[in-house]
């Protein structure tokens, strides 16, 4: 029998994602996806899943879930934590990068995500049927996820229950992003702005505004002119998430995961894909600052960074389950008083 | 003197995950030909060219074919093999499909079809026989999915955005904005002048293809009335019609 999720609070802009739809952008259709994968991954990983499984997007607040078909074996990676009501009454602190089994009639609360992006991966992944070959959400098309909308009380989660429970949990340290600048490409339409436009790009930080979301992040900074004013529309072509695209107020929009499949304003720079996961945990008022390479330099970043989560996921350790904490049961046999401290041994 | 495509196609960067070979700044079937070429060229390598093994998606725009593709196994590899490719690609005769879509020009599916009639010096019926005399040529699917921008439209109907773009067009308008014709596949925002509607969804994800029209289809309007607008409507729903239907003789 399969297990269930249910939303029991669908909170503001948490929405089912997973790896991206391909294969349909000739068609109009976004990649969409995680806007984060590298949170996503380690999320998944300590569930046992791969990469791409779909997992629950959390930008907001006041995620809750029951667990109606359990056990099920959940993990947060991101700025997040959550509490767990246990069936039997007790209660339990889950912290981002370590897993739980949940059973039923268990009830996770998350906490909020003030800016940036986190996941709650579940083991085996998230059930809903895909759609165009993908279960990530679309919000703007209606497709993917659940009926192509943000996650909403009510809402049923498909995913498959935990074979036994092996009676252990997963943990890791905390992923670290990478720092520094933002690393772009130049072009595809460096050329519609002169050389000392760019270096202005490179030299001044780019302030994240608060008209931003999964389509793109709209960037406050010295405004960036174009060559002529015949350049700053092109005739009409792809785009990509990453893509810096200038329109006629010189005022960078930066695209991603949501954004359309084509645009008309030129693309002075695009940002490699390394560095798109960083672009999911910014937040309004963080200051971009951009560094220019090339294409080789940027497949070798790429290459280090796979390197790095691979290390990663091999450096997760198994560990107890964090004792539940029975209070009522404690208070009664009268063990302990004051402060209790339910942290899982940390060997193995 | 006329815009001419570049003597070589031009190979751009956009970012480490995506191609776009650029034949030219302008738009131009002959040039929308050579894109629509070269798509069919890296359609075939991708079954056999191991070169072709990382490309997720290919993206033809009016002017230029954008591959996008993941780190494995070399990009800079498919860079050099797609520019060979788009060297040796001349305009094709156009592969792809034939439509006869009909439209209904009623006055209230249309509401800006007398003003853009004014705007010409000409009457309403003038402007829906000049549409219906079109072959309109895809030449790019965007904006939001199934839309399609069809150029050809005549000269003595290019026509500006309005000054003000409307919070909703209603699903399946026909509009006109500049050179280009285009349909909206459903409700939302947009700022091109809507001449009528057609009754056939033009983008549905649940059928096999999603999107009605594809770059290089080309499309002719039937103008029908309001009761035959609303059969069909009916047909489709029932399943007694479907899209393909509306395929000129001999093609499936």
């Amino acid at each position: 029998m399969s297990g269930c999720l249910e939303v029991i609070d669908g909170g503001l802009d948490n929405s089912i994602q997973d790896a991206g739809r391909y294969g349909y952008r000739h068609m109009g259709v976004a990649v969409s996806g995680f806007l984060d994968p590298l949170f996503a991954a380690c999320a998944n990983a300590l569930v046992g899943n791969g990469n791409a499984a779909a997992a629950i997007e959390i930008r907001g607040c006041g995620l809750g879930l029951a667990v109606r078909h359990g056990p099920l074996r959940v993990a947060l990676s991101g700025p997040l934590s959550a509490s767990v009501l246990r069936h039997g009454g007790s209660r339990q602190e889950l912290d981002a990068w370590q897993s739980a089994t949940l059973e039923t009639g268990d009830v996770l609360r998350c906490g909020a995500v003030n800016g940036g992006t986190a996941y709650l991966a579940v083991s085996g992944g998230i059930d809903v049927a895909p759609q165009l070959g993908s279960r990530a959400t679309h919000r703007r098309t209606g497709i993917g996820g659940i009926a192509g909308r943000l996650l909403a009380t009510g809402d049923a989660l498909p995913c498959p229950r935990l074979a036994g429970n092996a009676c252990r949990e997963y943990r890791a340290e905390p992923w670290r992003h990478l720092d520094g600048p933002i690393r772009v490409i130049p072009g595809p339409q460096a050329d519609h702005f002169t050389n000392g436009e760019f270096e202005r790009l490179l030299a001044s930080p780019y302030r994240v505004t608060r008209d931003s979301d999964r389509m793109g992040m709209r960037l406050d900074g010295p405004a960036l002119v174009h060559r002529s004013p015949t350049h700053v529309d092109i005739v009409s072509d792809a785009v990509a998430p990453g893509a810096l695209q200038v329109p006629g107020n010189g005022q960078p929009i930066l695209l991603l995961a949501d954004c359309q499949t084509v645009g008309g304003y030129p693309k002075i720079a695009t940002v490699i894909r390394a560095d798109l996961p960083r672009l999911g945990q910014c937040r309004t008022g963080d200051e971009l600052r951009f560094a220019k390479i090339d294409l080789p330099q940027a497949l070798a970043i790429q290459r280090r960074e796979s390197e790095r989560l691979a290390r990663w996921q091999n450096a997760i350790a198994t560990c107890q389950p964090a004792s539940y904490l029975d209070e009522a049961a404690l208070y009664t046999c009268n063990l302990i008083d004051g402060m209790v401290r339910a942290e899982p041994p940390t060997h193995d | 003197m006329p815009p001419q495509a570049y003597d070589i196609p031009r190979l751009l960067p956009l970012g480490d995950s995506a191609w776009t070979v650029e034949f030219a700044g302008h738009i131009d079937p002959t040039i929308h030909g050579r894109v629509m070429a070269l798509d069919a060229r890296v359609d075939d390598a991708r079954r056999h060219d191991p070169a072709f093994a990382g490309v997720v998606d290919t993206v033809p725009s009016f002017r230029s074919l954008t591959v996008h593709f993941l780190p494995d196994p070399d990009p800079l590899a498919l860079g050099e093999r797609l520019l060979a490719l788009a060297r040796g690609a001349e305009a094709a005769i156009l592969g792809g499909r034939s439509w006869r879509l009909p439209a209904c020009f009623d006055a209230a599916l249309a509401p800006d079809l007398a003003a853009v009639a004014e705007r010409h010096g000409t009457t309403p019926e003038e402007v829906v026989r000049a549409l219906c005399r079109t072959e309109f040529r895809v030449y790019m699917i965007g904006f939001m999915p199934g839309f399609p921008y069809m150029g050809g439209l005549p000269t003595e109907l290019h026509t500006p955005r309005l000054g003000t773009p409307r919070k909703l067009v209603p699903a399946r308008s026909i509009a006109i904005a500049g050179e280009m014709c285009a349909v909206y596949p459903w409700p939302s925002p947009g700022g091109w002048n809507l001449l009528g509607q057609t009754p056939i969804d033009l983008f549905v994800a649940d059928d096999d293809p999603p999107a009605l029209l594809a770059a290089g289809d080309s499309v002719r309007w039937q103008a029908v009335d309001r009761r035959e607008y609303a059969r069909i409507e009916r047909a489709l729903a029932h399943g007694e019609l479907h899209r393909q239907n509306f395929l000129r003789e001999g093609q499936t």
